[in-house]
């Protein structure tokens, strides 16, 4: 039997002291499988990633989270990114003065060290991050600046996605990844996800367009509306609400 | 909204002071208070020359009709000066030339305080003097630094041996009227760093001085005096440490710079004094003036200071730029935690040509701490095409804090240019979990915006101790909460 990566069960949720979001939501995903989450704006689809990887703002007020075998709910959100669980921003933050790298050193150390393994030593690890930066067709010189700081929008993406490709994660929530990229950075970060996936992690892809599937395929594509996925079904589900718009959600949902 | 991780930003609380032991020793002390007779002991114990004693006699009687500045964003009780021991030294022998002779239990305090001094510990690249409450108590490599004409000595011992340049240079920078503290500590100091590099020398060591307040309700008045004559080049760093007394203790130091021709003093601060409880009881009182004059054209006196410990911190190291060309750099770190108070900032006087200037400041306040930068920039009319650039940054550690910014700007003249530009920070919950959901921990994720807020300061800094200037920050930052 294949392994369940994540397992979310009725899950509601809400801001600290506001509406509920989420109302009841269901996903499982298994090991080796590409899911895609569409759905129109204010759905709660960021709110879904951040739940999952344990934002403080927001509540679980019933259901369950399941990740690997363990409940989500009772990790710190980085014991969750050290057990596996990696999200990629809609809106990746700036930090101003902390240099590209030794910040992913640092990650990478976190996770190393979680896992009671060998910490990378700087020029072992310059040599892991030389390796990615190709899959992504990334310079050098990234890694010097400070993080994410005068970014530009494409290019806080493909950093996300290295560094996706740096800690090698068991589930990715990749939140719009796809959004404001041109054709070559969409190409690399495509490049970057299929080089990520493989039989033994899963991928969630929130995403507003086709033209990721194209290159990424997923296996089941959800639609999310009102904090509920209300319709799932294979890729060329996609492809129809691409054509006609979330208006097939009011006639097939009636 | 309080969530889990703005509770803790609420609620940072520095790691228990780790310098707050004290050393059990005999010591030699005055007793408590302030008068004329006070001073001619101290001059008299150390053996001074007339003209020291006529120095401090007269900034004696300027101090007494001087009273206590009441501009600065502090607040505490009025400091008792009667209540202050103004010369306390190791009974034991003082070690001037061999360290055999320094008393064991001083050499064991350096060593917890992770500075060697014993002959075969020496750091690598780094002379260190040393000194105990009010004296210097040990001085390494000093005979090699005179090899090449270097004076490196405690500036008691330099009143003694070179009168000659203390008489040019002492008070030359700061004068004895200059504040009711200068006129304090010019009439009282005890002890302090000498330094002189000789014409086209390069200091090949970092000077350094380890301050050291040990006796309880003793004051520290240190003098420090570095001269560079022409075409030279020193790089100094100071560090302070200081007991967990209950009660606050006062430290009112005069330090004078003086660059010569194209020379250049690099002068480098770590202020860790104790800082007072959660509740602000007990730490030093920091009442400093440092100034440096760039004497000759070309010439550059920088000063970086990275000031966490201290109840309240009022200290302002400035430039002189009298030199055409020269220039004066000042980048600082301020941090206030729990009740802590800092007034700091830096006075650059540009009065020759094509003079320049940096200043960068960085204020971090936690707690209910108290922030304010205060700075002068001021051309003269004399000083045609003087610039100066200041950045000013603060960053606000939870909302019970308070930062403030005081630029005071005058120029004459309309070929001379002021940059302004000051911004004000949280570190944002947004952040911390971007961080955190890339596996780092919270403490480690507050430490690491700190210190990238604090970089282009830390880079100033001499060898590792941008590094030990990191580790700092988080551990007064570090959260008890756990
Ligand atoms: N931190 C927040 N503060 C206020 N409202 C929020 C916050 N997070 C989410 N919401 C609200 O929850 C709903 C879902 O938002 P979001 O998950 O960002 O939607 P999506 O990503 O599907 O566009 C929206 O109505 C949004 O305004
Ligand atoms: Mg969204």
């Amino acid at each position: 039997m294949t392994e369940t990566i994540l397992e979310v069960k009725n899950l509601e949720a809400n801001l600290e002291d506001g509406d509920k979001i989420l109302k009841g939501l269901n996903l499982t995903i298994k090991a080796g499988e590409v899911h895609a989450i569409m759905g129109p704006n204010g759905s709660g689809k960021s709110t879904l990633s951040k739940i999952l990887s344990g934002h403080p703002a927001y509540k679980v007020s019933s259901g369950s989270m399941n990740f690997l075998g363990r409940d989500l709910n009772e990790l710190e959100a980085n014991e969750r990114a050290n057990l596996g669980l990696f999200l990629a921003f809609q809106y990746p933050l700036e930090i101003a003065g902390v240099n590209n790298l030794e910040f992913l050193r640092m990650a990478y150390n976190s996770k190393q060290k979680y896992h009671g393994l060998e910490e990378a030593d700087p020029l072992d690890f310059d040599d892991l991050v030389e390796s990615k930066l190709e899959i992504l067709s990334m310079k050098n010189d990234f890694l010097n600046r400070n993080l994410n700081e005068g970014f530009s929008g494409g290019e806080k993406k493909k950093n996300e996605i290295l560094q996706m490709l740096i800690l090698e994660p068991k589930l990715v929530v990749l939140d719009e990844i796809d959004s404001g990229l041109d054709i070559d950075a969409l190409k690399a970060v495509a490049n970057g996800i299929n080089a990520y996936k493989n039989t033994g992690n899963g991928v969630l892809m929130i995403t507003h367009y086709q033209r990721l599937l194209d290159y990424v395929v997923p296996d089941q594509v959800h639609v999310l509306s009102e904090g509920r996925i209300v319709l799932s079904g294979k890729a060329d589900l996609a492809l129809e609400l691409e054509k006609k718009g979330y208006d097939i959600l009011n006639a097939k949902l009636s | 909204m309080e969530t889990k991780s703005s509770s803790i930003l609420e609620n940072l609380n520095s790691q228990e002071y780790k310098y707050g032991f004290t050393t059990e020793l005999e010591t030699d002390s005055f007793p408590k208070g302030l008068s004329e007779e006070v001073i001619n002991r101290i001059s008299r114990i150390k053996n001074e020359p007339e003209f020291m004693l006529e120095f401090r006699l007269k900034a004696y009687k300027a101090f007494l009709k001087m009273t206590e500045p009441e501009w600065a964003l502090l607040n505490y009780p009025k400091i008792d000066l009667q209540d202050v021991i103004y010369y306390s030294a190791p009974k034991k022998k003082i070690g001037k030339n061999s360290l055999e002779e320094v008393d064991p239990e001083i050499l064991k305090t350096y060593e917890k305080l992770g500075i060697p001094i014993g002959e075969q510990k020496r750091l690598e690249g780094i002379a260190v003097d040393a000194i105990f409450d009010s004296v210097s108590v040990a001085n390494t490599h000093k005979k090699a630094l005179a090899e090449i004409g270097i004076i490196f000595c405690s500036i008691s011992e330099a009143i003694q041996e070179h009168p000659e340049l203390i008489k040019k240079y002492i008070g030359s920078v700061v004068p004895h009227t200059d504040n009711y503290f200068t006129a304090l500590n010019s009439a009282v100091f005890s002890d302090g760093t000498f330094i002189y590099i000789p014409p086209n020398t390069k200091c090949p060591l970092e000077l350094s001085t380890n301050f050291r307040i040990n006796t309880k309700g003793s004051g520290q008045f240190e003098r420090t005096l570095i001269i560079c004559d022409d075409n030279s080049y020193v790089s100094y760093l100071e560090g302070c440490t200081a007991p967990a007394f209950d009660e606050n203790q006062l430290h009112a130091a005069v330090v004078e710079l003086v660059t010569l021709d194209n020379s250049e003093i690099k002068y480098s601060t770590v202020q860790n004094w104790y800082a007072g409880d959660e509740n602000g009881k007990g730490g030093i009182y920091n009442f400093v003036t440092k100034r440096g004059k760039c004497a000759g054209k070309n010439s550059k006196i920088s000063w970086t200071q990275v000031e966490t410990g201290s109840a309240i911190t009022w200290k302002y190291p400035s430039c002189i730029l009298l030199g055409d060309n020269s220039i004066g750099e000042f980048y600082s770190v301020a941090l206030t935690n729990n009740m802590q108070q800092a007034d700091t900032g830096t006075k650059m006087i540009h009065i020759g040509k094509n003079t320049k200037s940096t200043i960068i400041s960085k204020g971090i306040s936690a707690g209910k701490s108290s922030n304010t930068y205060r700075g002068l920039v001021k051309m003269g009319e004399r000083a045609k095409g003087a610039r100066n650039y200041t950045q000013c940054d603060s960053m606000l550690i939870g909302s019970h804090c308070r930062a403030s910014t005081v630029p005071y700007i005058e120029v004459e003249g309309d070929s001379n240019r002021v940059e302004h530009e000051a911004s004000t920070s949280k570190i944002s919950e947004e952040q911390l979990f971007y961080l955190q959901q890339r596996g780092i921990s919270l403490e480690s994720a507050i430490a690491l915006i700190i210190s990238g807020f604090c970089k282009d300061v830390f880079k100033e800094l001499p060898g590792e101790f941008a590094a030990e200037a990191n580790q700092l920050m988080s551990l007064k930052l570090e959260n008890s909460v756990g």
